[in-house]
């Protein structure tokens, strides 16, 4: 009885069984493969898991694009954008190992279910190595944890809650994408730089995972500077009207509201909360502040003239270079290939996948192996640039990625619909450093690496 | 005292787009006997009504900004609405800041006649059929009317703001009596509020003093009666068809600016309304309208902080516990009539 | 045999023949076809046809035969699969302890939930159903995470007690669901030419508490107990002039549908040790119903058509994407190429959903009775042909 599943396609075009359609039946024992979808052939796939329906449909559909483009380059398509620029230069597009990189799509719809079943599919069928993309944490943790089981790497896509490497982290699991820690970390000296440090603030928090842990990141991180806290407010997800959770803020003598919310509710809650005036008003004698802790563009698209002048944090930017300097070399090659190709520049969903997929393919080829264990020793500890965010650490304790956070408002006066967000700082990677066992990030355990198999 | 009035007043706006929607259901509901699943559908293509209308009017050309340059170093094309150059700059700018209410004008026709063609071509031949049979096609129009959105719109909510002149708040304090500034309410919520109310008085007008309307409310009491007497009553209900997805359009397009309307909006009403047409009654009209209110009300009640430092997790149930308690105290909902989907 | 009739022995000899080699009949493509995209014999899918299959033919019970729509059965699922995963968190990864608990657990819920809610009929009996469903969505998707894990779901962890078991395995790993020893993601594969055919034990495991579910759904239907609950259907008045008390029949009924829930939920933990809250949203509950009137409503067999129909457009169809139809279509001219696959693109990939209601509407338009009528149509046509066929199901109209 064989353990796991095998590549079937790889099997069958590596000539293990060709022709003989009516030969004697071969049963397949566990020595054919040392570890779960070991590439035989002369392609290896690459399972791409993205939300194709639901909320988050047009994030998932940037990934993708962004994902094909990273193939064609790992297969030596294109201008080869980031790889030029990446410090780990043995990537020569010739696909990873020499094998032609090939992928699956699938659709998470932002559920756990759905995105379990998607990737469990890519894996069983189609072949797949490895499992990137998504753009929530629920799924991301999900099929984090699906991964480990099956003997599968998965390359986290854009998921911000805490948990991805904190109480759920998993071996086989590495997130690129910055976490509601370093949100709150990152923005708190701005917040008090611009907005002083005797706020009082209110929270309206998404009453889920992710809420939970960026409410209490900006909570522990702004309090620090002399911020205090008059109220937090969990809100049911999708609640749509926001309007009786706004109404209470300005009476409850705050002065600062944080919304922790992402995508639609964040469009909703933001623009509910301009509608009822707290842009305009004046409170404890001081103008009235909103802070959005996790920003993106899309949602910035959605929230319109809304957006404008409210304080926030990005993993990236596509101006980063322009604006920064050369510390973010990367960002322009990717977003000259990106652009060239689909005609607007990319969202930081789409980047972070990016990045994931090419610092895996460097992985395999440093450590000359699909081998799940052997990538994972590769990524740990692993320091590179080049990839648009600066220097970056994959730390090996959580599988966490260390790099500058950038702090972004929303603009007075956008010049188009990609244009929406500036830039204020960049707050440098050791001031959002935590230890491995920061109490946010207690109680997770990442376990031995499987191979499956 | 101040925060309980500014959460009625939430209550009511909630309301008022669950009355307008379930006002539609029950319409449908009552007279044709059909449960309409694609009522949700047709809210949000009520929003999308305003939404294209407003994507109409800013139809643009591409005219080249000299001496600046875009993300990839190409002449930057600055876009400039034809409707500026039609009607002078102002004016076109005052058109497209009216785009939302002058959707109304582009919805009533768009939606009557979405509603004609549902009717005549595919709901009319599910009268006889159970209602389970009704579920299923109406949700898999459902699923095509907004998949066809999302295929043109994309998933991501689209900002479409009101009009400059209602962007502010009215001071109902002052009114009131209170301090300035303690309660004040964005001025198109009023304006939603007021709209509701004269669209549904319109609707029990209508009903109430027209032959027409007497036609109607006879069918809905008993069909087979009133086509004995050889009324037409088929293409009456077709018209009825057509005004139920006509309100269910309004009431979308006024909701444009207090929500961005995205291709799913109309599955997260779809429930909620169900919901309020059946704890209002089968059958009954005003029971929806007054339903929508009070479960508006009392969701607005349940967000406040103070009852949810008491009971965490109500906002995220209320509707829910609201319609059981009422459904199993009363056992027609608040106003149903006997016999009513009941079998 | 078996206590049933020969047409219904028929059926259930079909129903076993067709699980028991479905890893065959839903590979019919060799792996290196283009083709080989529409493949579903691959465990998780299988798994999902089996297990859906229970949950319909536990929901047909009710409302196949009582003509109770509940809108909430999905809530039975959810609950069954958190004490699923309580069970393996706590006791042991022996999937039976996990079964037989989520199938108690959903029993004692569907209890509580069916009393209250057949306190009232028609359409206030959904939207009671609908909103005790819709509350436990909500509470366990929030103030309940640390009992349910809230948005990522309820998972096992490397430090979960397992007093029966091991919490950690000697590797380092959490532990993986078995039955005895036989862990349910075990698989056999046979490479027969280009076809590759997976035997995955969980499935088998799946299938064999479906074969079971559905026996039991026969002889339900068959008694005098099927009787009964058709009488509750067809004229709960006249049920009671006869002096019986409808009610105790249709909350057994609804429990026993229920307990199929909670099966359908423990099965889905033993195969895959996860339970997310999007499981009781009202979107599956309203799956479940769609897949039963897919299918056929009252029917034995619909509701497993339906079941496999909805699961197949689910994981197949949203699974093509451009490049794979550029494969397909990569013998047309250029110019040609670009215009089918343009044409096709929309219905597949992201646009999955359009395929999927465009076939409810076609479906319910032109087959009443679900596709069950439409096998029956296809048999009269060949019976015509002198032919005589097996005609499948029961034709009992739908419920109302």
């Amino acid at each position: 009885m064989t353990k796991g599943t095998l590549s079937r396609r790889g099997l069958l075009k590596a000539g293990a069984v060709t022709g003989a359609g009516l030969a004697l039946p071969t049963i397949f024992t566990s020595p054919a493969a040392a570890f779960t979808n070991e590439p035989t052939g002369d392609s290896v796939t690459l399972g791409f898991n993205v939300p194709q329906s639901g909320p988050y449909a047009d994030e998932g559909a940037d990934q993708l694009r962004a994902l094909e483009l990273v193939a064609e380059h790992l297969n030596g398509g294109g201008d080869g954008g980031m790889m030029q620029t990446f410090s780990s230069q043995t990537l020569e597009g010739n696909g990873i190992m020499g094998k032609r990189v090939e992928f699956v799509t699938g659709d998470t719809a932002t559920n756990t279910d759905r995105a379990r079943a998607s990737a469990r599919s890519m894996i069983e069928k189609d072949g797949a190595v490895m499992i990137t993309g998504g753009s929530s944490s629920g799924p991301a943790v999900a099929v984090q944890a699906l991964c480990q089981d099956a003997g599968v790497i998965f390359m986290a896509g854009l998921t911000h809650a805490n948990d991805t490497t904190g109480k759920d982290r998993r071996a086989n699991g590495f997130r690129h994408f910055f976490n509601s820690y370093m949100s709150g970390a990152a923005l708190a000296p701005i917040l008090a730089d611009q907005y002083g440090t005797d706020r009082k603030a209110y929270y309206l928090t998404a009453d889920y995972n992710w809420g939970y842990t960026t409410e209490q990141a900006v909570q522990e991180a702004t309090e620090s500077k002399g911020w205090e806290t008059v109220e937090k407010v969990l809100t049911p997800v999708g609640a749509g009207d926001f309007s009786s959770y706004i109404t209470p803020v300005l009476q409850s003598g705050a002065d600062t509201l944080v919304l922790v919310h992402y995508g639609g509710d964040m469009v909703n809650s933001l623009t509910n909360a301009v509608q009822f005036g707290l842009r305009e008003a004046q409170a404890n004698g001081r103008d009235f502040q909103i802070v959005v802790p996790l920003y993106s563009e899309l949602m910035a698209r959605g929230a319109g003239p809304n957006i404008k002048g409210i304080i926030g944090s990005q993993n990236w930017d596509w101006k980063l270079e322009n604006q920064l300097g050369a510390k973010y070399t990367g960002t322009n090659a990717f977003v000259r290939s990106f652009g060239e190709k689909y005609g607007f520049p990319p969202s930081q969903a789409a980047h972070t996948v990016y990045c994931q997929v090419m610092l895996y393919a460097d992985a395999v080829n440093r450590a000359g192996s699909f081998n799940p264990c052997a990538v994972v020793e590769a990524l740990e500890g692993f320091e590179f640039d080049g990839l648009g965010n600066g220097p970056t650490l994959y730390r090996a304790d959580d599988h966490q990625c260390f790099k500058d956070v950038v702090v972004v408002r929303g603009k007075e006066n956008p010049e188009n619909e990609f244009d929406l967000v500036e830039i204020i700082e960049v707050t440098p990677v050791e001031q959002v450093t935590y230890p491995h066992d920061h109490p946010q990030f207690a109680g997770g355990e990442l376990g031995a690496c499987n191979a499956g198999a | 005292m101040d925060a309980i009035i500014l959460q009625i007043l939430n209550g009511l706006d909630k309301g008022s787009a669950y009355a307008l929607i379930a006002l539609g259901l029950t319409l449908i509901f009552g007279t044709l006997g059909v449960v309409n699943f694609a009522h949700g559908a047709l809210f949000m293509l009520g929003s999308f009504c305003a939404v294209t209308l407003n994507r109409i009017l800013n139809l643009s050309h591409e005219v080249a900004v000299p001496g600046e340059t875009d993300f990839l170093g190409n002449p930057l094309m600055r876009e400039v609405p034809y409707v500026y150059e039609w009607f002078g700059e102002a004016t076109g700018a005052a058109i497209i800041d009216w785009s939302v209410p002058l959707a109304i004008l582009l919805a009533i026709p768009v939606m009557g006649f979405i509603g004609l063609a549902m009717e005549r071509g595919l709901i009319k031949h599910f009268y006889k059929r159970p209602h389970a049979d009704q579920i299923l096609v109406t949700f898999g129009l459902a699923i095509v009317l907004q998949e066809i959105i999302k295929y043109f719109y994309g998933a991501n909510p689209i900002p479409t703001p009101a009009p400059e002149a209602f962007r502010g708040s009215f001071d109902f304090g002052l009114l009131l009596g209170f301090d300035a500034n303690t309660i004040l309410y964005p001025y198109w919520r009023l304006v939603y509020f007021g709209f509701t109310v004269f669209i549904v008085a319109a609707v029990f007008a209508f009903l109430q003093f027209t032959t027409f309307g007497m036609v109607v409310r006879a069918g809905m009491a008993d069909r087979e009666t009133v086509g004995i007497l050889g009324i037409n009553i088929d293409r009456r209900f077709t018209i009825v068809f057509a005004i139920a997805a006509i309100v269910a359009g309004l009431a979308g397009v006024m909701y444009t600016p207090i929500i961005s309307p995205n291709y799913n909006m109309g599955m997260n009403f779809l429930v909620l309304s169900f919901v309020v047409v059946v704890v209002g009654g089968m059958g009954s009209l005003p029971g929806a309208v007054l339903a929508g209110f009070v479960l508006g009300i009392l969701e607005s009640f349940a967000s406040m902080p103070q009852v949810l430092d008491l009971l965490p997790g109500l906002n995220q149930i209320v509707i829910y516990l609201v319609a059981i308690i009422i459904l199993l105290t009363r056992p027609r909902g608040l106003m149903g009539r006997k016999g009513v989907m009941e079998e | 045999m078996l206590g049933l009739t020969r047409k219904d022995f028929q059926l259930l000899l079909i129903v076993i023949g067709l699980t028991m080699f479905a890893p065959f009949l839903l590979n019919p493509f060799p792996e290196t076809s283009a083709l080989a995209q529409f493949n579903a014999g691959y465990p998780d899918l299988l798994q999902r046809f089996v297990i859906f299959s229970i949950f319909a033919i536990g929901f047909n019970i009710l409302f196949g035969l009582t003509g109770y729509l509940s809108f909430g059965h999905a809530a039975f699922i959810g609950i069954g699969s958190y004490a699923g995963v309580w069970m393996m968190k706590l006791l042991t990864m022996n999937i039976i302890p996990a079964i037989l608990v989520s199938i108690l657990v959903a029993a004692l819920v569907s209890l509580i939930i069916g009393y209250v809610s057949l306190r009232r009929s028609g359409i206030y009996f959904s939207i009671l159903t609908l909103a005790f469903a819709q509350m436990c969505y909500a509470l366990a998707y929030s103030v309940l995470t640390p009992i349910t894990g809230g948005e990522t779901g309820l998972q096992l962890r490397l430090n979960d007690p397992r007093i029966l078991g091991e919490s950690v395995t000697e590797a380092g790993n959490i532990p993986v669901p078995h039955l005895f020893g036989l862990e349910t993601r075990d698989s056999l594969e046979l490479a027969l030419g280009n076809w590759v055919f997976t035997f995955n034990a969980g499935y088998y495991i799946a299938a064999v508490a479906m074969i079971l579910a559905f026996y039991l759904a026969i002889r339900l239907f068959r008694s005098p107990f099927g009787i009964m609950l058709r009488a509750v259907k067809s004229n709960q008045q006249r049920m009671s002039y006869t002096g019986l008390n409808p009610k105790p029949y249709t909350l057994a009924a609804f429990v026993i549908s229920g307990m199929y829930a909670g099966l359908a939920g423990g099965l889905m933990v033993a195969m895959d040790p996860l339970a997310g809250a999007e499981r009781m949203l009202w979107t599956a509950s309203g799956e479940v119903v769609l897949m039963t009137i897919l299918g056929g409503a009252g029917t034995l067999i619909g509701p497993v058509l339906g079941a496999g129909v909805i699961k197949y457009f689910e994981s197949i169809f949203s699974t093509i994407n451009r490049t794979v139809l550029e494969g397909w279509f990569a013998f047309l001219p250029d110019g040609l190429e670009n215009v089918v696959i343009s044409m096709i693109y929309p219905f597949v990939g992201k646009g999955w959903h359009l395929t999927l209601g465009i076939m409810f509407m076609l479906v319910v338009i032109f087959l009443p009775g679900g596709l069950v009528e439409g096998g029956q149509r296809l048999g009269r046509l060949f019976r015509r042909r002198g032919k005589r066929d097996a005609a499948e199901g029961d034709p009992v109209k739908p419920a109302e």
